[in-house]
């Protein structure tokens, strides 16, 4: 059978793609450039009896999405660079409290209220570090309208498998961009459910490290009766001081994400093999560095392409590998310089390294990195 | 019978933290009064918090417990409500928790009427970080971030609570334990949001700075200050000044948010 095809926008396949992956609940607070999931999910959701709440801040939508997935929603709120600043007190929460949520930004500039309506990539260390404490992330950088349908529904996957917040990054241009869609079916892709403890609630405790890095989530309402706190816990989920069992609570977070790269991590690489040049670029840029690869190609350099789709955690393995089969690397990005910092930090200058930034509210050209290209090489 | 709070309670998470003296501990025998006169099922009961001295409630108390975030009490009780409209949700938490950072997200909760019970524990401090103003400590008291007299007016929680929308809001003191549980069941019957404003003592970090030499002298002004409200009505504005009105300030019926969305459900289905 035919395939059903569809004319979405980036942010609308975000939307359908949550649905796709179960997403029952959607709390939000509006915010430019992400407002298409929040009035997709607002229309879609009481359809199939899933609930959409506008809440009054970015923090209550963050809060209001924790306390549905403790119910066993699965749970997606969307915002931009702003609101996204102020749901991490709250991403800090269900990184501590290990509660599955999905978080959309569709990244505009900034500091502060910056350009609402232009694009931009730089939230790359805010999607890392922009909570406090030390803590695992997890974040999926689209490209294509098509990947961003897909990505969300691994957003999803990796949130219940790994019991913790998962940010799907866009940049404005693929969260604004319409292109076809073939939209899957119902089993083409993998939806992945929350595990059902495999105890009795009086043996249950939420954080047990004996199931394994990932204890498995009991839903309030369920019979399963719990303590969640954002103080450090034990493994009944009651608060602790003790240095032991902090430490041991903290690393097993970090490890959870840490141990399984190999499932998490996932990458495209595009003429990678011979290429002297390699370009890293996410999400829309990614898209200009195709076709400079391209063009660079017909021109005799050889050149390719590698582009992070899981971007936290961060392929370090791969990065390092190819750097060291590489003279040069180039960073094109819209921002200053996030992303080259990691790139940097892992090839730990086993070849040449050069960044393209740009913060004015233009998408980074193929022309642009081809001429950067013949600059450096 | 002497009622029994164990069954209610946590063994092994007590004692609790609070200092002797403080009123958290009558409020949470109430509370638990109350619950057991509405026969609330366990687990089908959450109750949330914030962070603060009476936010560390729902760690002694054996139901769906969730302490949250400075402020954010509401908007995760919101969350649970709205996916699981058939759990019974209950908030606690205190003044500067639940007026000052989650000002916000408490008078919306009003606004949208969501079925819920708030209980805030009004001593009129931040007792936790020890000591500090909050939007209820009463103009010209002392606290430790008002070493000279707060310049700040007060901010009457149940007032706010009846502008807001909710539909049912009540007061009393820790002083008039046995009226607590009695409110909070009403709270808990009401549908709708129900807020149930407690003044509470706080010995420690608010009554040693104010002139109360004991938790006695504390809860004597509760006592000597409390007007019920069917008297209330019958005194002249300028007798009441100063004055605590207790028992239930304001009722109504307004359809409820979780119903309202039923509403929503139904039209975006058709049905």
């Amino acid at each position: 059978m035919a395939k059903k095809i569809a004319l979405l926008q980036g942010n609308e396949a975000c939307a359908y793609g949550a649905l796709y992956a179960g997403c029952s609940f959607f709390g939000g607070y509006p915010i430019t450039p992400s407002t298409e999931v929040a009035e997709i999910m607002a229309k879609e959701l009481p359809k199939t009896d899933g609930k959409f709440i506008q809440m009054e801040d970015e923090i209550g939508a963050m809060a209001s999405v924790l306390g549905a997935s403790l119910t066993g929603a699965k749970a997606l709120t969307a915002s931009s660079g702003p609101g996204i600043s102020l749901k991490q007190e709250l991403i800090g929460y269900a990184c501590i409290a290990e509660i599955p949520c999905v978080i959309v930004n569709v990244m505009r500039g900034g500091p502060s209220t910056g350009m609402p309506t232009g694009p931009s990539q730089s939230d790359i260390m805010q999607a890392r570090w922009g909570t406090h404490g030390d803590h695992a992330a997890i974040a999926v950088a689209p490209a294509s309208c098509q990947e961003i349908f897909t990505e969300t529904v691994r957003a999803f996957n990796l949130a219940e498998t790994y019991r913790m917040p998962v940010q799907i990054l866009l940049d404005e241009i693929n969260g604004h961009m319409r292109e076809r869609i073939e939209l899957p079916e119902p089993g083409d892709l993998e939806v992945v459910s929350r595990q059902e403890p495999p105890v009795s609630p009086d043996q249950y405790l939420p954080f047990d490290p004996s199931f394994g890095d990932v204890p498995p989530l009991a839903a309030f309402g369920s019979g399963y009766r719990y303590h969640v706190t954002g103080l450090n816990k034990a493994a009944d989920g009651f608060p602790t001081t003790k240095a032991k069992l902090v430490d041991a609570e903290e690393r097993r977070q970090l490890r959870k994400v840490e141990a399984n790269r190999n499932d998490i991590e996932k990458n495209e690489e595009y003429l990678i093999d011979d290429a002297e040049i390699v370009i890293v670029a996410i999400g829309t840029i990614s898209r200009s560095a195709r076709h400079a690869v391209n063009e660079l190609r017909e021109q005799g350099v050889k050149a390719g392409l590698f582009r992070p789709i899981t971007l936290w955690p961060f392929p370090e393995r791969r990065i390092a590998e190819l750097a060291d089969q590489t003279k040069t690397i180039i960073v094109p990005e819209m921002n200053l310089g996030q992303m080259i910092l990691e790139v940097e930090r892992v090839t730990k200058g086993s070849c040449a390294l050069h960044g393209i930034g740009r913060v004015d509210g233009e998408p980074i050209s193929p022309s642009q990195i081809i001429d950067k290209v013949k600059e450096v090489c | 019978m002497a009622f029994d709070y164990e069954k209610y309670l946590r063994p092994g998470k007590l004692p609790h933290i609070w200092c002797p003296g403080c009123g958290h501990g009558i409020i949470l025998k109430g509370l638990l009064r109350a619950i057991d006169t509405c026969e609330l099922d366990k687990d089908n009961t959450a109750i949330v918090s914030g962070i603060g001295c009476a936010s560390r409630l729902p760690g002694y108390v054996d139901f769906n417990t969730l302490h949250t975030a400075h402020g954010r009490a509401a908007a995760f009780a919101t969350g649970i409500k709205m996916a699981k409209p058939e759990m019974n949700v209950l908030v606690v938490g205190g003044d500067g928790d639940g007026v000052a950072i989650g000002g916000n997200h408490f008078i919306h909760a009003c606004r949208r009427n969501i079925d819920m019970t708030y209980v805030i524990c009004n001593n009129f401090i931040y007792g936790m970080t020890g000591g500090q103003f909050s939007p209820c400590t009463p103009t010209g008291d002392r606290a430790s971030t008002t070493p000279y007299g707060n310049p700040d007016p007060v901010f009457d929680i149940s007032k706010l609570a009846i502008g807001a929308g909710a539909t049912f809001v009540a007061r009393t003191t820790s002083f008039h334990a046995t009226q607590i549980d009695k409110l909070i069941a009403e709270g808990i019957r009401h549908k709708g949001m129900a807020v149930i404003e407690v003044l509470d003592d706080c010995p420690t970090t608010y009554g040693r700075r104010n002139k109360f030499r004991s938790v006695v002298d504390m809860m004597k002004r509760f006592k000597e200050l409390a007007v019920p409200v069917a008297k209330a009505a019958t005194m002249a504005k300028e007798d009441l000044e100063g004055k605590i009105v207790t028992g239930i300030l304001h009722r109504e019926e307004r359809p409820e948010y979780c119903e309202q969305y039923a509403e929503v459900v139904k039209r975006a289905q058709n049905l």
